[in-house]
């Protein structure tokens, strides 16, 4: 076997001390990263390039440590979706919904041990078939032109509806503001700007990351402000931590499908991670109907959005590392690492350069396992990072916000913008109009207009072009039906009550 | 173990805060992982190996409006830095000339010097019935619906104008009636290219070298005046009788208003780095083609592509 003989040689390579103790650091730092509101893989990975060179790491160590610490912040976001009800990351958004009413009905323990384990699998499901399928894999991309990404990203929207809400009307204003604001900067089919009111601070657009930590994490310093304290997200009490086995039995078959399809979403070059944790939600949400009770802080609520996103990070490798095209933001950065150190990914990096992929898929599965007994077992570590006084956590969080948007682009103005998407947030949590659909149309929005007016440039304005190939047309039917089967069968749903802060 | 997990967590501080007071920073306006990233991570890196620099080159990615905000910032803010390079290409001047930066002009920093090119290229996938540059040239001619080129810049921007100016000087007129798609990045234009959604692509010879080698593209042509070493069986369009030469330079600007001296040191630290052994091994790794200019000499070249730039985006209507 080919493939075996291949691991031999990663392992070989990934098991020198030096390489383990890599994996173990980055690791460690990665989940801290994670945990952190504001700080995402991508800003983690960033910061921690300069030391790589600095301690003249070549190409296969310094690809363990970081690709270490991606996978450990996808781990890490859960952290403070759960206790904070703040996304630690963007693609841990979705582990918000079930992981924090979950912490708040005093199973705060069990809600991190099951994503925890569920971030295991899907992150072990995902390495293996990075490691299998890679090469093949690869050339599903090809099959994805500008009509199927539309169709794709139509598909995320349709099943919008109803999610993190009562009130559909408000859910798709929510996304209509998200898809407003994606609008605003260079339209790249023409080369001019619109909406920015000739400032260049625009000219790019809204990045998403300061929306993200604006809409959650100031939002949550404001509440924080009015309330004095009290009855503030913060501050969940975290008791014995103990694995209920039972339930994570019962989660067998939504983490499988989850890491499933969270691997694929990682794979497509688009939204990564956070496409594959939002569609495997939606998914396991509708597969559980009315009686799966997702939204009150169920098991299945943060299992599948964890190991969907965790399966899409080792996805997102795929095309990273195959077609030089990144599948996530993150994987951007590495790609960037990977030229530095004189690197270039592509088709042959597999035949080329051995010892660097298969030393870097060894190295993900060792440090999948380190994860897995720092965020069960030692998850109390990290918790207690989060868990001193709000008075302090707070201020840390709003420093740590700051800090890290500044970092992305070296702005001010992305700090007003981020500090107005606070006062937003918080006026739109006061009216009960959910935010994760702003996000999502801020992040999808801009891609989405782009593949239409690709598709439209293709066909010469010919919208039959959209439904021109079975991928679309299977994701056109799928989406119609995400979108009209909840309007048929409300009456015979009773929706669970969300818990609104 | 906790020492060196210390000496990390303080190191990701430093580099976390505003940045060492002293060291040389260079300027990436764009986000990681594109050109003008490997620019500044490569050329520090080389900096800092030869000792050109006495503390390692702190890379700051200052996207935003394809260049704009960096250069804005650099004019405004940073007008008399000394230990301040910023990274740039064809792209920045391309952008200048049509007027993109929000009235910035290209005489308002000091451009030091360039230290490779990425020649311009034309890819077809491999299953293409297209063999030249030629049968594309009249298939376009015939019927300009029946190609469309993907790119990695967006409409009016470098890897558009690459095919423009080789229709032009085959002497096709209808130039706004070829379709082009700007997508992120030279990977996914080929992407698009082998998937057949694209007919053609256009881009730089750095984002086609894997796919050359693995056999998923042919390269119709390369925009350069002679064949590009290590890659000699792929024509020229001149040879091809279209007289084009379309090269994205990888470089750096500095602020206007630092002293001829440093001027001049950061001329003669670029020449240095572009005749390392390190650098020569990077450019042939990443497909550049040689091609040093530094100092005055580069200055005067610049404002030459300028004022060709501005001439031909008037022609094809990107600018009044």
């Amino acid at each position: 076997m080919d493939i075996l003989s291949n691991l031999a040689l990663g392992f070989e390579v990934a098991l020198s001390p030096m390489t383990l103790f890599l994996a173990v650091i980055g690791c460690f730092l990665g989940t801290i990263i994670g945990a952190l509101p504001g700080l995402g893989p991508s800003n983690g990975v960033a910061i921690l390039i300069p030391i790589t060179f600095t301690m003249g790491l070549d190409a296969t160590a310094a690809l363990v440590l970081l690709t270490s610490v991606y996978y450990g912040a996808m781990y890490g976001g859960r952290i403070s979706s759960i206790l904070l009800n703040i996304p630690g990351d963007e693609p841990a958004m979705m582990t918000t919904l079930d992981g924090y009413p979950m912490a708040k009905n005093g199973r705060a323990g069990d809600a991190l041990v099951i994503s925890g384990v569920a971030s295991f699998v899907g992150a072990l499901l995902a390495t293996i078939a990075l490691a299998l399928v890679a090469p093949f894999l690869a050339r599903i991309a090809y099959k994805f032109g500008p009509a199927e990404y539309f169709a794709l990203y139509a598909l995320a929207f349709a099943t919008l509806g109803g999610m993190a809400s009562n009130n559909q009307a408000k859910s798709a204003l929510a996304s209509f503001i998200g898809l407003g604001i994606a609008l605003i900067g260079i339209d790249n089919n023409s080369g001019f700007t619109r909406f920015t009111g000739g400032n260049l601070h625009l000219a790019d657009g809204i990045d998403f990351l300061v929306a993200i930590v604006g809409l959650f994490a100031v939002s949550e310093v404001f509440f924080f402000i009015e309330s004095h304290g009290k009855g503030s997200a913060v501050g969940v009490v975290l008791g014995k931590v103990t694995v209920p086995w039972r339930e994570i039995w019962s989660t067998r078959w939504t983490m499988l499908r989850s890491s499933a399809v969270g691997f694929v979403a990682g794979v497509l070059p688009g939204a990564g991670a956070s496409l594959g944790s939002f569609m495997t939600y939606m998914m396991e949400k509708s597969i559980a109907g009315k009686k799966g009770g997702f939204g009150t802080g169920v098991a299945k609520g943060v299992a599948a959005p964890e190991a969907g996103n965790n399966a899409a990070a080792g996805g997102a490798l795929v095309p990273m590392l195959t077609l030089g095209v990144p599948g996530s933001g993150t994987t951007a950065v590495l790609l960037a690492v990977l030229m530095t150190l004189n690197i270039t990914p592509g088709p042959t990096l597999f035949a080329d350069r051995p010892e660097v992929v298969w030393g870097l898929i060894a190295a993900l599965l060792i440090a999948n396992f380190v994860l897995l007994a720092m965020n069960v077992p030692m998850v109390k570590v990290f918790v207690r990072i989060l868990q001193v006084p709000p008075e302090i956590l707070l201020p840390g969080v709003t420093m740590i916000s700051f800090v890290g948007i500044y970092s992305l682009s070296g702005s001010y103005f992305d700090l007003l913008l981020m500090v107005g998407f606070g006062v937003m947030g918080y006026i739109f949590r006061k009216m009960d109009i959910p935010t994760v659909p702003v996000i999502l149309g801020i992040l999808l929005g801009y891609q989405m207009e782009n593949n239409l007016r690709h598709a439209m440039t293709l066909s010469g304005g010919e919208w039959t072009y959209l439904l021109s190939s079975p991928i679309s047309i299977g994701l056109w039917v799928a989406a119609a039906l995400g979108f009209i089967a909840p309007m048929f069968l409300r009456r015979y749903l009773r929706k669970p009550q969300m818990v609104t802060d | 173990m906790n020492k060196t997990l210390k000496v990390l967590l303080t190191s990701a501080a430093l580099t976390f805060s505003a940045g060492t007071a002293f060291a040389t920073e260079c300027i990436a306006p764009a986000n990681p992982g594109g050109g003008w990233d490997f620019t500044c991570r490569q050329i520090g890196k080389i900096l800092f190996d030869l000792g050109l620099v006495a503390d390692p080159v702190q890379v700051t990615n200052m996207a935003g409006a394809g260049g704009g905000l960096a250069y804005s910032y650099v004019v405004t803010e940073r007008n008399t830095d000394e230990d301040l390079i910023v990274a740039a290409s064809s792209a920045t001047t391309t952008r200048l000339a049509q007027n993109a930066f929000g009235g910035m002009t290209a005489d308002q920093v000091r451009f030091v010097g360039a230290i490779g090119a990425d020649p311009g290229v034309i890819v077809v996938a491999a299953d293409s019935p297209f063999q030249s540059l030629t049968d594309l040239v009249e298939a376009i001619k015939a019927d300009p619906g029946s190609v469309a080129f993907a790119g990695g810049s967006a409409a009016g921007g470098f890897d558009h104008m690459k095919p423009l100016q080789v229709l032009k000087a085959a002497g096709f007129t209808d130039i706004t009636s070829v379709k082009y798609i700007g997508v992120d990045g030279g990977a996914d234009a080929i992407t698009q290219t082998v998937g057949g959604f694209t007919q053609a692509m256009t881009g730089d010879m750095s984002e086609i070298v894997g796919f050359i080698n693995s056999g998923e593209v042919r390269a119709l042509a390369v925009l350069t005046e002679e064949r590009v070493p290590g890659f000699e069986n792929i024509p020229t369009a001149i040879e091809q009788g279209y007289d084009v030469v379309a090269v994205n330079w990888r470089g750096l600007y500095v602020p206007k208003g630092i002293s001829d001296e440093a001027f001049n040191a950061w001329g003669e630290k670029l020449a240095a780095v572009a005749a390392s052994a390190e650098w020569q091994e990077a450019m042939a790794a990443n497909g550049l083609a040689p091609f040093t200019k530094v100092g005055g000499d580069f200055q005067s070249w610049i404002d030459q592509v300028v004022a060709d730039t501005v001439e031909l985006s008037k022609e094809i209507g990107v600018i009044q």
